[in-house]
């Protein structure tokens, strides 16, 4: 059988990627000056090469090359785009912070990009070991990145935690897989699709349980509860450009897999996993939002932040309809773009031997920096989902999806805990404005991260003026 | 037409954003500058608008601008009816503002609040655009709204002086009643119509004027005596009819151009307009209109009672006013539609002229109000004593003046109408025009004529008022000696308002009246002749005969009939009573359901009580986070377990 070539043009962005990764690696080695920015610059020249090639050639058909290992469609095509957007403004706001404490060299990139290659496989798999493959991929990464300042004792306590669970949850979803390999026969996620929804294989035994193994997989990648115990402590201990590296850009590819696997592979057992969801989504608003009301500290109050905010994209995936998927997708996104800017301005505040990650750090912000003050407040507004904020439409979306197939009870419920979680949004605006400022020393943040942060969170606000354009791309990623 | 009539709302728009948020950068001369400017554009617009729509023929506009939204197939737009009502209604009121504009130049010369004045001044007339070019209830709700706020604002201008903040809660209070009113009014309409626009719903009105409806069980009402009553206590509210006319004497603690403006000449009158524009619907409620006439006879007679009393310049002006727009109100009740604008158009610069003359007064007096202390400031002030002299003549209604012509119609129209309550109205009407003269000829002479009663210091620094001053004087003066004349026969017996203003046959008492029309001089020796004539005169002639020949007779009337002084002193108590019933109950109701509903049950059990106890709960669950590692796996484990568990049990 002869190898048919153009097999490798939907994978071009893949192999540049990790092309690109090798030779930072390389590059990296050999550099004379440790504090060059010549890394720096690749990678984000990676990323921008990256980028060019998804647009340039995008995927106009469902494209299914490798035996149906990869796969190339708009969804894919959208996801990788804002990956690659999120991970740039991710080095953007790293920066400063790396060079502050000697990290700042080539193991954050390389780890880095090696990561996002992990995470466009995510997107792009089609079968159950390339899923497999992206998830170790990025874990590895990530794993890594958080134990990069090994001898300070809250990062390697948190970067053994999260091996460990992660160790955990991945032979979970590997468990599952194989069970549904076992039921099945097959690893395509195509295949497998067409085997279930004929005959009832989708209520056996085997197929439940094995939907439950990956489930759990799939929350502990998301950081669902009961799944999510790692999320706080190792937003909390990571340096805080590794948490906003794990926070922003790896949610987009969880939502791919959740899409790839329960949706495309086990759709038509949807009213078995739908019920499961329920569950681990209430158990989540729960705990994300009454929880984070007793934090102190920003970097923990934001992880429990992040397990409500994937309790409300999960309900679009529960609603089961298209329009659910569409929201969800929306909302992932716009998670994204909203915990880069908040975990973009931690980074903003700190500085050398000093992390500003205290909520008393944020007091009287209004006084040192009016116009910071006033991004952090769109940040905190839209997170709590004030009209006209972007958070307000992601909200309403998923909301509506539920609303849709008459689960009102659900909505009603995240509404619910949506008004216990403004509290501490809120107040994190009080102390910006209304308390007195406890550290008057000056911001050390370059022009370039001056310039991202301020148009990250304007962007909120513009986009929030006019949702539509991002919720449309949406939908006519999904085709519809 | 359209861009004329964008241009016409929104430059006086734009000088109010200029002048307000950029008052530093355009200082003092900028801010008054930008302002008359929008307005000057605004009043030649509206002259061209009246050219357009009058002399040349130019057809109903009614068109809609912008969608702002549409619900539940309900749209709400932006939208302009010009006709010949609303041409009339702009004229007046950019000329009258126009006028005011200038005018503040001079009264306003040392205030430091300079730019803000004139932004609210010019904020006012983009409202009140607003409100009479409206197509649409909701626009028309807007309009009313906004001229209401300006008019808060700019009664507590002053905003350090105790009595003008007093002044001014109480005209927003008060006149939150009458809205409120209004608001059901358009409720209903848009309920039982469907539309808010004003077209449908008159298109809608002749197949529901039998409809009735049941707000409370057991009760029927007619829909358009409901809808109509209503909407007139907006028109209450904003117009100042009895009850709800106790915010307007007090609003004159506002600078004077502000009294001219709004609280004469053009918002208070809004009500009236209304009245006009909703005739398509008042014409078919006999009851609602006998609820106009009677009330507006009631605010008519009494109000120009006080009127002989009081001794603050700007009061006198200020019952007048009351008593003048209750006459439009008769009109209106009585179906002559045509005769209350015409009172309204002709009464906006009477009424303006004699606010600007009293502010000129007390320009000169050094800010001193009380007409026991003024007198024979006819040698220091001629320009101001004859334009107040001609003013004064209009507002009683001498033959040929403005006033004669709109008042004569008005009395005429009631006397031929047989709505419910036109007898009461007609003596009301008729012996009010005594006591009009009585007042405003006690008020003039007082201040005028008669021994100078000032102190020495005030006495060496009076002189006439600059040029800014006086000159809207004289050309306010023009018009209200004139434009009666000149407009008599169209407007009021012509075809004028024939497609603005809707009136069954047998309610047209203008038409009855037209009948005996033959001229205007004719119809000025016929009104020499008439009652109201004599009435006008016999009260000049008393004010001189007791407050100039035989002063003393004042004091002994007010010993000998101290309780109706001391009723008409404290205007029937009317303050008193609201402040104790009213004010007294509502604080009352509020202080208990503040110490039962809001500290004990929102307060205490439920915002804080919820607060606190998520608060605990959270404190207590966050230790489930425990930091071991042990722990946390087995959280998750136990979690599979669970899920398992759901499906399989």
């Amino acid at each position: 059988m002869n190898f048919d070539y153009t097999q490798l043009i939907p994978l071009l962005p893949e192999i540049t990627v990790l092309t690109m990764a090798c030779l930072v690696l390389v590059v990296d080695v050999y550099k004379t000056s440790k504090d060059s920015n010549l890394t720096y610059y690749l990678t984000q020249l990676t990323l921008v090469m990256a980028a060019i090639l998804t647009i340039a050639l995008p995927a106009t058909e469902t494209n299914r090359v490798f035996n149906g290992m990869f796969v190339a469609d708009s969804m894919s095509d959208l996801l990788k785009l804002f990956i690659y957007i999120v991970s740039f403004m991710v080095f953007v706001y790293s920066r400063e912070y790396l060079r502050a404490r000697e990290m700042y060299r080539g193991e954050y990139f390389v780890l880095g990009l090696f990561g996002i290659l992990g995470m466009m496989i995510m997107v792009s798999a089609h079968n159950l070991l390339m899923v497999y493959l992206g998830l170790e991929l990025l874990s590895l990464c990530l794993y890594a990145m958080v134990a990069m300042q090994r001898n300070v004792v809250t990062v390697s306590e948190a970067a053994m935690k999260y091996f460990v669970l992660g160790a955990l949850a991945s032979g979970m979803l590997l468990y599952g897989m194989s069970l549904l390999y076992g039921a099945t026969g097959t690893l395509d996620i195509v295949e497998m699709s067409n085997k279930l929804s004929t005959g009832d294989l989708s209520s056996s035994l085997i197929m439940i349980t094995g939907m439950v193994f990956l489930i759990t997989g799939l929350g502990f990648k998301l950081g669902a509860v009961p799944f999510h115990m790692w999320v706080p402590d190792v937003y909390h201990g990571a340096p805080t450009s590794v948490t906003l590296y794990i926070g922003a850009a790896p949610k987009i590819a969880a939502f791919a897999l959740v899409m790839r696997l329960l949706v495309e592979g086990l759709g038509s057992m949807q009213a078995q996993w739908q019920d499961i969801l329920i569950i681990m989504t209430v158990l989540s608003l729960f705990v994300g939002n009454v929880i984070a009301i007793a934090q102190t500290n920003i970097k923990r109050m934001l992880a429990y932040s992040t397990i409500s905010h994937v309790a409300y994209l999960l309900l679009g995936i529960i609603a089961g309809t298209q329009s659910g998927y569409v929201a969800s997708m929306f909302y992932v996104i716009v998670y994204a773009i909203m915990s880069m800017a908040a975990f973009g301005m931690i980074l903003f505040l700190s500085r050398a031997g000093f992390e500003a990650d205290s909520l008393d750090d944020l007091k009287g912000l209004n006084e040192r920096s009016p116009w910071y003050a006033f991004m952090m407040l769109i940040v905190m507004f839209s997170m709590a989902g004030v009209p006209p904020l972007l958070g307000f439409w992601a909200k309403l979306a998923v909301l509506k999806a539920v609303v849709e197939v008459d689960l009102v009870w659900l909505a009603v419920t995240a509404v619910a805990f949506s008004i216990i979680g403004a509290f501490y949004y809120l107040r994190v605006v009080k102390l910006m404005y209304f308390d007195k400022a406890e550290d008057t020393n000056d911001f050390i943040a370059g022009p370039d991260m001056r310039f991202f942060l301020s148009a990250n969170a304007l962007a909120i606000l513009g986009l929030g003026i006019f949702p539509g354009g991002l919720l449309s791309l949406c939908a006519s990623a999904l085709g519809m | 037409m359209e861009n004329t009539y964008l241009g016409l709302v929104l430059a006086p728009l734009a000088g109010a954003i200029i002048a307000g948020l950029f008052g530093k950068q355009v200082g003092r001369a900028g801010a008054h500058w930008v302002t008359i400017l929008g307005v000057g554009i605004s009043f030649i617009l509206s002259v061209l608008v009246f050219k357009h729509h009058v002399f040349d023929g130019g057809a109903t506009y009614n068109e809609t601008v912008y969608t702002w939204m549409v619900s539940d197939g309900i749209t709400f737009q932006i939208g302009f009816l010009v006709d010949q009502l609303t041409a009339l209604m702009i004229c007046v009121v950019t000329f009258v503002s126009l006028m005011v504009h200038i005018y503040t130049i001079g009264y306003m010369h040392d205030d430091p609040g300079y730019q803000r004045f004139f932004s609210y001044i010019a904020l006012f007339t983009f409202s009140m655009l607003m409100l009479v070019m409206s197509n649409n209830f909701m626009q028309l709700f807007f309009g009313w709204e906004a001229v209401g706020l300006v008019s808060y604002l700019l009664i507590g201008f002053w905003f350090k002086k105790d009595t003008a903040i007093y002044a001014n809660l109480k005209a927003f209070l008060v006149n939150r009643v009458g809205d409120f009113g209004f608001l059901l009014g358009i409720a209903a309409v848009l309920m039982y119509f469907g539309s808010l626009n004003y077209a449908d719903v008159f298109a809608l009105a002749p197949s529901l004027k039998d409809s009735t409806v049941e707000v409370f069980p057991g009760t029927e009402w007619s829909l358009m005596t409901m809808v109509c009553i209503l909407l007139f206590i907006g028109a209450m509210g904003k117009s100042a009819q009895v009850p709800l006319h106790v915010w307007l004497p007090d609003s004159m603690e506002g600078p004077t151009p502000i009294s001219a403006l709004i609280h004469a000449a053009t918002m208070v009158t809004a009500g009236v307009f209304m009245v006009a524009r909703m005739s398509p619907l008042y014409e078919y409620s006999e009851t609602a209109l006998g609820f106009v006439m009677v009330i507006g006879a009631i605010t008519a007679f009494f109000m120009g009672l006080v009127g002989i009393v009081q001794n603050d310049i700007k009061r006198v002006v200020a019952y007048s006013t009351l008593s003048q727009l209750g006459y439009m109100m008769v009109a209106a009740g009585a179906s002559a539609y045509a005769a209350a604008i015409f009172h309204l158009m002709t009464h906006a610069f009477f009424k303006a002229l004699l606010f600007l003359a009293a502010g000129s007064v007390i320009i000169a007096m050094h800010h001193k109000q009380d007409i026991r202390e003024m007198g024979g400031l006819k040698k220091y002030m001629p320009i101001t004593y004859w334009t107040s002299l001609f003013g004064s003549l209009a507002l009683i209604g001498f033959p040929g003046t403005s006033g004669f012509f709109s008042k004569d119609a008005i009395i005429e129209a009631v006397h031929a109408s047989s709505v419910p309550g036109a007898d009461i109205a007609y003596w009301a009407v008729l012996l009010g025009v005594f006591i009009t003269a009585l007042y405003s000829f006690r008020m003039f002479f007082l201040v005028f004529h008669g021994k100078e009663r000032m102190d020495h210091h005030t006495k060496e620094h009076l002189h006439e008022t600059p040029w800014v001053v006086t000159g809207p004087l004289m050309l306010l003066a023009i018009p209200s000696l004139i434009i009666g004349y000149l407009t008599v026969e169209s407007v009021l017996f012509g075809d004028y308002f024939k497609d603005a203003i809707f009136v069954l046959p047998e309610h047209n008492v203008l038409a009855k009246i037209g009948e005996n029309y033959t001229s205007e001089i004719g119809f000025v020796l016929h009104g020499m002749m008439a009652p109201p004539f004599w009435l006008a005169m016999g009260g000049l002639f008393t004010a001189w005969f007791i407050y100039m020949k035989k002063p003393e007779i004042a004091d002994n009337i007010k010993n000998n009939m101290q309780w109706i002084y001391k009723l008409l002193d404290k205007k029937y108590f009317a303050d008193e009573f609201n402040e104790a019933f009213f004010a007294g109950g509502s604080r009352g109701i509020g202080r208990l359901l503040w110490r039962n509903g809001d500290i004990r049950i929102i307060d205490g059990l439920m915002v804080n009580g919820s607060a606190n106890s998520i608060g605990w709960l959270s404190s207590v669950v966050r230790h489930v986070q425990t930091g071991y590692l042990y722990h946390y796996a087995f959280v998750m484990i136990v979690g599979l377990m669970l899920l398992l568990g759901w499906h399989l049990f």
